[in-house]
Formats: C-alpha cells, sequence, structure tokens
C-alpha cells in the first residue's frame, strides 16, 4: 500500500513481483482461502451465484483489455460471445465433445474474427468504430441465427456437459471451482499483459496516438493485437458459456448482453482489471440482489410483475449515475476510500519532493 | 415491381423519419443517440396516451402526442445531456444507451409489454389502397411518406432561412465561434432534441398506427442508424438518399433472398460503407478526426 514514503524495492525479483507487500500477500491468501472454503459452508445457489459472476468477469476483462487499455471502443462484443458459443456448439454437433478441443477452436475462432474486426478497425475511430463493431454484431448474429436454423433447432442447441476422459463436469460445486480457476488465470494473464510490452503500447495509443507513434510503437500491429487478445478470450468465455448453460441460443446474445459488458466495466471502472471484476460481480449479483429486496418486503398481489422492468430500469439507472457522478467506477471509490485511510488525519497527500 | 418500388419508398420513408433524429441530434452536440428508437416507441406511447384520454380525435392525439415527444427531448438534454459537456463522446454515447433502457423500462412499467393498437381509439380505419401498376400499400403507408416529405421540406424551410435554423447550422459547425457570436448554444442544442423528439414520435405515431405498439419497436432504431450514417453523419439532405439505399437494399433481400437477412442488410450497407468512404455519402470529411 502506498503510505507516501519511496521506492523501497531492491532486487528486480521485487520489483517484478505481482503482490509485493507482506499485507496484499495476506488479503490475497485470505481471499485464495475464502474461496477454496466457501463451498464447504455455502449453499449451491451462492456457488452458481459466483460462477456466473466469474464467467461474466472473464468477459468483462477481456473488454477491458480493448476498451480500457487500448482504448478501441467496442459495442460488438456480445457477438464474440456468441462465436465463442457457437463454434462450441457446431463442434458437439459434428460429433467433437471434448472441451479441451473446443475451447481452443472457439479461441482460434475469436482470435481470427478479431482480425476480420482489427483490420477495418485501424481506419475507424471512436464512434464510427463504435458503430463498426456494432454492426458486426449483428452480421455475427446472422450468421449464428442461418446455422441455429440449418440445423432445424429454431430455438436453440442443448450441449451436453463437457467431459474430458471419464471424468464428467457437472453440478454447482464442480462448476464453481473450474470458473473461478478460469477468470483467475484470465486476471493473472490480462494483469501481466498490461505490465508487458503490449500492454504499455496500448496505453500509450490509448492516451495519444499520434504520440505513440511517435515514439516508435507500431499502432496498427498493437491495435489488431488488442482485438486478437480480447476476442480470442472474449470467445473462450463464449464456449464456457455454452457448456455452463447448457443451451445455445442467437436469442441469448443481444445487444442488451454487449451494453451489459460496457456496463461492468465503466461501473467497475475503466482500465482496471479489478475494476472489471467488481463490476462484473456488481452487474451480476444486482438482479439477484433486487430479488432478495423484494421477496424481503413481501410486497403483495403484482409486485413480481413489475419486478423485470424495475430491475431492467435500476439497472439504466445504476449505469447512468456512474457515468455522471462516478467516472472512475467503483476502483476510483476504493481508491478514494484507501487513500482515505492511508493518509488519515491527512487529507492530500504529501507534496512529492524530487525523486 | 412497383410493388418492390412502393415498399421501399415507404420503408424508407420511416427510417428518414427515425434517421432525422440522429442527424440532428449529430449536427448539433457530436453524441450519437443510440436512444433514438427508443424515443420513437416513447411517441407511439405518447400517441396511445392522448388518445386514451380524447378518443375519437386523431388531430388532436396526434398533435398532443408529437408536443409531448418533443418537451420529452428538451427535458433529456436538460436533465441527461448538459451534465455530460465536456466529458468524453462516448461517455455521452453510453448515456443515450442508459436513457434506452430507462425509456423501455418506464414504458413496461406503466403499460406493460402488451402489444397494442392505437388506431382504433383514434376513431380511424387502415384500409388498403391501390396504385398505379398494381402495387397495393395502407394508407398510413402514404401518411408515412407524407409526413417524411413535409418534415423534410420543413427542416429545410427552417435551416435555410430562419434566424434559428441558421444559429442551428452555425453552433453545429463551431460551437466555439458561434457561442462568441452571441448564439446561445445550450437552447440550439436542447432545440435540436426537441426537434429529434418530434421527428421520433411522428415516426412512432405513424407505426404504432400502421403497425402495431409494442416496447421492442426501438430496435428500428438501431437500423435506421444504418441510414444516418450512409447518408452522412452530419448532413440532413444525405439521409434520403440514404434511407432509400438501405430500404430498397432490404427490400430486395426480403423478397430474393432470406427473411433473416432483413434484420442485418441494413448493417451490411453500414459496413459496405465504413470500408468504403466511411464518413458517408454526402457527410463532411473532416468529420473522422474530429471524433
Amino acid at each position: 500500500m502506498a503510505r507516501g514514503g519511496g521506492y523501497f524495492k531492491t532486487t528486480y525479483a521485487a520489483d517484478l513481483a505481482l503482490v509485493d507487500t507482506r499485507l496484499r500477500r495476506r488479503a490475497l491468501a485470505a481471499f485464495v482461502v475464502a474461496l477454496l472454503v466457501l463451498p464447504r459452508v455455502a449453499s449451491p445457489f451462492i456457488l452458481d451465484l459466483v460462477a456466473q459472476t466469474a464467467l461474466a468477469a472473464i468477459g468483462a476483462l477481456a473488454l477491458n483489455l480493448l476498451t480500457g487499455l487500448a482504448g478501441q471502443v467496442s459495442l460488438g462484443h456480445a457477438g464474440f460471445i456468441a462465436a465463442g458459443a457457437f463454434t462450441t456448439g457446431v463442434l458437439i454437433e459434428n460429433g467433437v465433445r471434448s472441451p479441451l478441443v473446443a475451447l481452443p477452436a472457439a479461441a482460434v475462432v475469436g482470435a481470427v474474427l478479431g482480425i476480420v474486426v482489427g483490420i477495418p478497425a485501424l481506419r475507424l475511430k471512436g464512434l464510427y468504430l463504435a458503430l463498426g463493431t456494432l454492426a458486426l454484431h449483428h452480421v455475427v448474429l446472422y450468421a449464428c441465427a442461418e446455422f441455429q436454423n440449418h440445423w432445424g433447432a429454431n430455438t436453440g442447441v442443448s450441449i451436453p456437459p463437457p467431459a474430458i476422459g471419464p471424468w464428467v463436469l457437472k453440478g454447482a460445486v464442480a462448476w464453481y471451482y473450474t470458473l473461478t480457476l478460469a477468470a483467475a488465470l484470465v486476471l493473472a494473464l490480462s494483469v501481466n499483459l498490461r505490465r508487458s510490452r503490449a500492454g504499455r503500447a496500448w496505453m500509450a495509443i490509448r492516451d495519444r496516438e499520434i504520440a505513440a507513434e511517435s515514439v516508435g510503437i507500431d499502432v496498427a500491429r498493437y491495435k489488431v493485437l488488442a482485438f486478437v487478445w480480447s476476442s480470442a478470450i472474449t470467445a473462450v468465455a463464449g464456449g464456457l458459456f455454452a457448456y455452463h448453460r447448457a443451451f445455445v441460443s442467437v436469442e441469448a446474445f443481444g445487444f442488451f448482453l454487449a451494453v451489459e459488458y460496457i456496463a461492468m466495466i465503466i461501473i467497475g471502472g475503466l482500465g482496471s482489471a479489478l475494476g472489471a471484476v467488481l463490476g462484473a460481480a456488481f452487474v451480476t449479483l444486482l438482479p439477484h440482489g433486487l430479488d432478495a429486496l423484494v421477496a424481503g418486503l413481501r410486497l403483495s398481489g403484482g409486485a413480481a410483475y413489475y419486478l423485470f422492468p424495475l430491475k431492467f430500469g435500476a439497472f439504466g439507472l445504476l449505469m447512468a449515475v456512474f457515468l455522471l457522478f462516478e467516472p472512475q467506477g467503483l476502483v476510483g471509490i476504493w481508491r478514494r476510500v484507501r487513500n482515505w485511510f492511508a493518509l488519515w488525519p491527512l487529507r492530500y497527500r504529501p507534496l512529492r519532493s524530487a525523486s | 415491381m412497383t410493388q418492390v418500388l412502393a415498399t421501399t419508398v415507404v420503408v424508407a420513408s420511416l427510417y428518414a423519419l427515425l434517421a432525422a433524429g440522429y442527424v440532428l441530434v449529430y449536427r448539433a452536440t457530436r453524441v450519437l443517440n443510440l436512444a433514438q428508437g427508443d424515443m420513437m416507441t416513447l411517441g407511439g406511447y405518447f400517441l396511445f396516451l392522448v388518445a386514451t384520454s380524447v378518443p375519437g380525435q386523431p388531430v388532436r392525439a396526434i398533435a398532443g402526442a408529437a408536443a409531448l415527444s418533443a418537451l420529452s427531448g428538451f427535458l433529456i438534454y436538460r436533465l441527461l445531456m448538459r451534465p455530460m459537456a465536456g466529458h468524453p463522446i462516448f461517455a455521452a454515447v453510453l448515456v443515450t444507451v442508459t436513457l434506452g433502457i430507462l425509456l423501455r423500462a418506464a414504458i413496461v412499467l406503466v403499460y406493460t409489454d402488451r402489444i397494442r393498437h392505437p388506431l382504433g381509439l383514434l376513431g380511424l380505419a387502415n384500409p388498403a389502397r391501390p396504385l398505379i401498376g398494381g402495387a397495393v400499400v395502407s394508407t398510413f403507408d402514404l401518411f408515412t411518406v407524407g409526413a417524411a416529405a413535409a418534415l423534410f421540406a420543413a427542416l429545410f424551410l427552417f435551416l435555410r432561412f430562419s434566424p434559428l435554423g441558421i444559429q442551428m447550422r452555425a453552433a453545429g459547425e463551431k460551437p466555439l465561434l458561434a457561442s462568441q457570436r452571441g448564439i446561445n448554444f445550450h437552447l440550439v442544442f436542447a432545440l435540436s432534441w426537441a426537434l429529434a423528439g418530434f421527428a421520433g414520435a411522428l415516426a412512432g405515431s405513424l407505426y404504432a398506427s400502421n403497425v402495431r405498439l409494442d416496447p421492442s419497436l426501438g430496435v428500428l432504431g438501431l437500423k435506421a442508424f444504418a441510414v444516418a450514417l450512409v447518408g452522412g453523419l452530419d448532413s440532413l439532405g444525405g439521409v434520403i438518399p440514404g434511407a432509400l439505399i438501405v430500404a430498397l437494399v432490404e427490400v430486395l433481400s426480403v423478397r430474393y433472398g432470406d427473411p433473416l437477412l432483413a434484420d442485418v442488410s441494413p448493417f451490411l450497407c453500414l459496413l459496405a460503407m465504413l470500408l468504403v468512404r466511411p464518413w458517408g455519402l454526402f457527410g463532411t470529411k473532416e468529420e473522422l478526426e474530429r471524433v
């Protein structure tokens, strides 16, 4: 934790460490232990909620790479998820049942799609890019819908639980471990990408493209790279989504899904991996929280009917509130709280001496 | 063949009404209003609201709906968009997305998601009209074409000749310079939003009378947005050819291709345009650099 002191790193190993202070190591250890112990104490419903959050976090982390780090706005994230889910579906329909094949295949499809979007995206900026990705989302969905119709399964396709050899993944506890582990891996990947050469190049491009180019960053290459990483990870999330839901249907991947993922990284805090995870948790748990609230209030009569539009409206309202009043997101609140404790009883950081 | 042409013109008129809203707001504030489709739905429900309180009086109902929509456009600017001044454009665009969500939620809360037909409340019928050449369209199809033509003529005259219209164009071209010359650009921006609400209400009322009214009409708005881009996001005149092109492609792909293509063909037009000429048929080229 920054205590306003100096920069006390004496070895390269200490400088490279992701978790650098004793407090952070202990907090991380406590968090991991809590996650491991959770299945022993929590109900399957809670475990399922955590699993859903982890799944959403994978997608949000991937979108954060593209939008938060590289500054490339995408309204087409749901299209990438659909591509991953449908790749899995197609493979299963053709007899390839192993997730060890399906998930890498989804990643490859996602990466190719990322190149397909990324190269034309080089010509487009800001709003126009957002529009291009939105259009692409509809094209991908059209392809998926065509596919779904040719299957003769108009409503969707059911997916058997993933099996590796004799071992079959099913049940809330198994899914909980799998998805949490996957989210942890993606989190580590995205934190490391952020501090790698690519991540630093992305942030430079986000902050000022011309300046980035003038210090020798290959803007075109790194932009396409951002699309490829983001869409590959997202497509894997789509594959996991298909297995987890055990059902694939075009209806699940509408424009609203893309908006939900954007809401996650906005509410969490743009450009921060922690923010993406927090935002994913927030957006995933919000409807269930409202459900619990309404159930707790014991409203009678038609209250249940109003629940759906209320949830929908609360989601929109919260997103608007964050955009208008807290553009830094949950991470911004967290940073303010942390600084308040770190600096107490002072209000501001001391002015730095030249160091 | 004449049927294809007639349908194209009708669909294009609806798209043009919607796209006019996009272009008006975009020209003034550089914000792409992704809630335009839901503002259209709102207009349709305003018609329903007014028609239930004064049944059997179509003129008053439509005028009331249009006035309410223009007012709501103004309020949207004042409450949601003005606080976003100075924020990144994309944040403002996301605020319009949330606006769309809020509008849709509010409509479902008040009116549920049942399909409604306000036509009966207005006391009007919608008989089919044969045209020369054997094409058949409905009466409200003709009204839609007429409304689009009237709206564009009125907008053209307003922007070309009235002082306020000239101020609107000036504020859209260079807000800083315009405000230096004493143009109250907050008024101008609010007016653009109000006009966009009005155009949306026109589209919404006509579509609701002609086809149906339900809370998910807003998806039409996303398609109309392809129209605005094909014509050029900052060009009101470009909307008409843009609408005709997109509508023609859509009608042809439904007729000779696959009905599923209808939903995606506007976006294919959009993608093609983005690849070839991102600033649209009649848009300004520098636009791309400004965003």
